[in-house]
């Protein structure tokens, strides 16, 4: 059987999801966290079940791509059972999407999630009532803790057992009057092949939904009389006829809430309130953003360089020993070397920056930072022809391109994601940072690092320019709902960095060792030379030594390889005796900038199409010859 | 007072009259629970004409200005 979380964003269906799957869904307080859906399969009462959880819709009327695939599983009619996870603190809005589940007329389940915020607003819920008028389970809960769970999934199985179905509210009488008329038509002369109750569809066509429009479309006759209806729905009532469903639903909606909810006391002084007043203040909160991210790069430059060093020196002496014991030139020597090498890069300057960036990205995001940031910034981003919502993908894409490309999919304009996700490809990711951190903050100076935190900032900011001038989108304009902050349990912030970091090192450590392996064994078969021959011309025009050329094909595998395989190609992790200075920040900004790795291409091609995948890759890869070109002038003729 | 809600003074409340726009707006609006008939708390705004900050049906939400300007309202006193 199969069971999928549905219900508004941010109201904590990954939550639940994970206290059943173990940690399988990355959860934040963001609205947009999941962009995709994650299934897991479970055991509840002994049977079965794939639990499937959908990306948060607000609403079935179409949406951005995320809440679309969430309505697509939703209509495929293969899901058994609906948990509709509701935000009690938030219970007004919220039942608009559960009125349009109810239509969907499947087995469902209320949760009342949150319910602790809800009391802290002094918002008491007729728990029993609103089961009543609405004819299924509703069962209160506070999923950060796991309370309420138990009781959520033995009603699952029973309506389930029942087949029970919600009752569908009505609206008023002409309404439902032209509602059945077209029902009725779908009954008599179109038997409906959609797996969608008829009403539904009556309405979502009334409703003016694109979706539904584009699929009746070849049908002329029924496009007509839809229209007629549509019409007389607006004749009626003076406005458009989605405005006339819309506000039907609204006032059905508010007028449940009234029956079903009582504020027993005002909201409790809220800190947060007082937090809020100065976080995004229009002063002080660029203040504390500057702050926030000043501190966080000392935090991670400063526990990643005292776990670097010792660790890099206990690795030399390894490596030297090695040489001692196998002599010279022998491949036993190569390949333990290479071997060597891609674990000590995992270690010791992979481990120290990543763990520390990846709890502190996790803390941000469960805190609910990133929402007030996409406030404050929203003004700079129009700047660059984009909206501050572009903001999330953005910071998200200083832990991995990957999801950051994935989660362009909460902007609702398609050229504004094609934009987005070309950008945040240019944004160092975590690997790149660590090879900022490794290279150039450890053996040049923490400043260096920042400047090309700094110069990547404004060229990001230039290149959404150009690109939002070639593609440009009429209709901006911010529309994002800021969550109340939330206190993550401890727990949840640490799996959820364990998550990430387990990724690192159960995919990308060992292609680290394993490339730097080859590298070895390229070199000892001298057929490295061949790499760097022909990436040669790229390398003497940026002035770097032509033995790094192979790390640069290497790394579009793993950004990380560039790194590691540099002190592999170098033949010594004492990079400071082979490239000089200005050598390192040359190619530094070089690795940056240049074509995104093989992952994120993947995801470019799935999100933007093949033209977009390419055109992210000469973009890039110009953009980096540029700087590059632009850093060693600079460097070297400047200075 | 009719005016529109990018208008609104901070700490005041407004209801919503109309919104003016096509379809794509008045649902992107209505998915936040911001429908003709609501009542609307202005919190803040942003530097530089930047978003506003409301409060409708008990959740925050930032609004570009432009949009904002497209709601009209009438100002509770």
């Amino acid at each position: 059987m199969r069971i999928a979380l549905a219900g508004q964003p941010n109201c904590g269906k990954s939550t639940i999801f994970n206290t059943i799957s173990g940690y399988k869904a990355i959860t934040s307080n963001f609205p947009g966290t999941t962009v995709k859906y994650t299934k897991t399969n479970t055991l509840i009462n002994g049977t079965t079940c794939i639990c499937i959880d959908l990306p948060g819709t607000y609403s079935l009327t179409s949406g951005d791509p995320a809440e679309l695939e969430a309505r697509k599983h939703l209509l495929s009619g293969e899901v058994d059972v609906i948990i509709n996870v509701v935000d009690a603190s938030l219970l007004c809005r919220s039942l608009e999407l559960t009125l349009q589940l109810l239509e969907l007329e499947a087995p469902m389940v209320l949760c009342l999630n949150m319910m602790d915020e809800a009391q802290r607003k002094g918002i008491q819920i007729d728990i029993q009532k609103l089961s009543k008028i609405l004819g299924i389970p509703v069962i209160p809960s506070i999923a950060r803790t796991g309370k309420g769970l138990k009781e959520l999934f033995n009603e699952v199985m029973s309506v389930w057992g029942e087949k029970r179905i919600g009752k569908t509210l009505k609206f008023n009488k002409d309404v439902e009057e032209i509602i059945s008329q077209l029902d009725s038509l779908f009954n008599s002369e179109w038997p409906v092949e959609e797996k969608v109750p008829s009403r539904f569809l009556a309405v979502k066509l009334l409703e003016n939904d694109q979706f539904f429009i584009h699929e009746i479309n070849p049908l002329e006759n029924i496009v007509t009389r839809v229209k007629l209806l549509q019409e007389k729905l607006e004749q009626i009532h003076g406005v458009p006829s989605d405005e006339v469903i819309s506000s039907e639903r609204h006032a059905l909606t508010m007028n449940l809430f009234e029956k079903v909810s009582t504020v027993i006391h005002p909201p409790k002084r809220d800190v947060r309130n007082a937090i809020d007043h100065w976080v995004m203040h229009p002063f002080f909160g660029y203040l504390i953003l500057a702050g926030i991210f000043y501190g966080f790069f000392n935090f991670i430059f400063g526990m990643g360089g005292y776990i670097e060093e010792p660790l890099m020196e206990l690795f030399d002496q390894w490596i030297g020993g090695l040489e001692e014991s196998f002599g010279k030139g022998s491949l036993t020597l190569f390949l333990s070397k290479g071997v060597l090498q891609g674990m000590a890069g995992g270690i010791a300057i992979v481990l120290p920056y990543l763990v520390p960036f990846l709890i502190g990205l996790s803390i941000l995001e469960d805190i609910g930072y990133l929402p007030r940031v996409a406030f404050l910034m929203d003004v700079f981003m129009h700047r660059i022809g984009l909206h501050g919502k572009s903001i999330i993908p953005f910071i998200l894409g200083y832990g991995c391109s990957v999801p950051a490309v994935m989660a362009t999919r909460i902007l609702e304009f398609p050229r504004h994601r094609f934009t987005v996700s070309i950008l945040t490809t240019m944004i160092p990711c975590a690997a790149r940072i660590t090879i900022i951190f490794g290279l150039v903050a450890f053996l040049i100076s923490p400043n260096a690092a920042l400047a090309i935190f700094a110069l990547n900032i404004l060229v990001v900011a230039i290149s959404g320019k150009i690109l939002t001038t070639l593609y440009p989108e009429a209709n901006l304009g911010l529309i994002l709902e800021i969550p109340a902050y939330q206190l993550p349990p401890i727990r949840n912030t640490l799996k959820k960095s364990w998550y990430r970091i387990k990724e690192f090192i159960v995919i990308a450590w060992p292609i680290l060792i394993a490339g730097s392996a080859l590298l070895a064994l390229m070199e000892y078969g001298g057929i490295e030379k061949y790499g760097n021959a022909v990436l040669s011309p790229l390398t003497r025009v940026l002035g770097l030594p032509v033995s790094v050329g192979t790390t640069l094909i290497f790394g579009l595998l793993r950004k990380e390889l560039s790194l590691i395989m540099l002190t592999q190609a170098l033949g010594t992790t004492q990079v400071l005796t082979v490239m000089s200075k200005s050598q390192i920040m040359v190619f530094t900004v070089f690795v940056t900038f240049y074509i995104p790795c093989l992952a994120t291409i993947a995801a470019l091609w799935k999100e933007i199409g093949k033209k977009g995948a390419l055109l992210a890759i000469l973009f890039t890869l110009s953009v980096a010859i540029i700087l590059a070109l632009a850093t060693r002038v600079f460097l070297e003729v400047i200075i | 007072m009719t005016t529109t809600l990018d208008q609104v003074y901070e700490n005041k409340k407004a209801t919503v009259i109309d919104i003016q726009g096509g379809q794509g707006i008045r649902q992107r609006l209505g998915r936040m629970g911001i429908h003709p008939g609501d009542t609307i708390t202005m919190l803040r705004y942003g530097a530089l004409r930047g978003p506003i900050l409301i409060e409708v049906h008990g959740s925050q939400v930032a609004l570009g200005r432009g949009i904002a300007s497209k709601i009209l309202v009438e100002e509770i006193e």
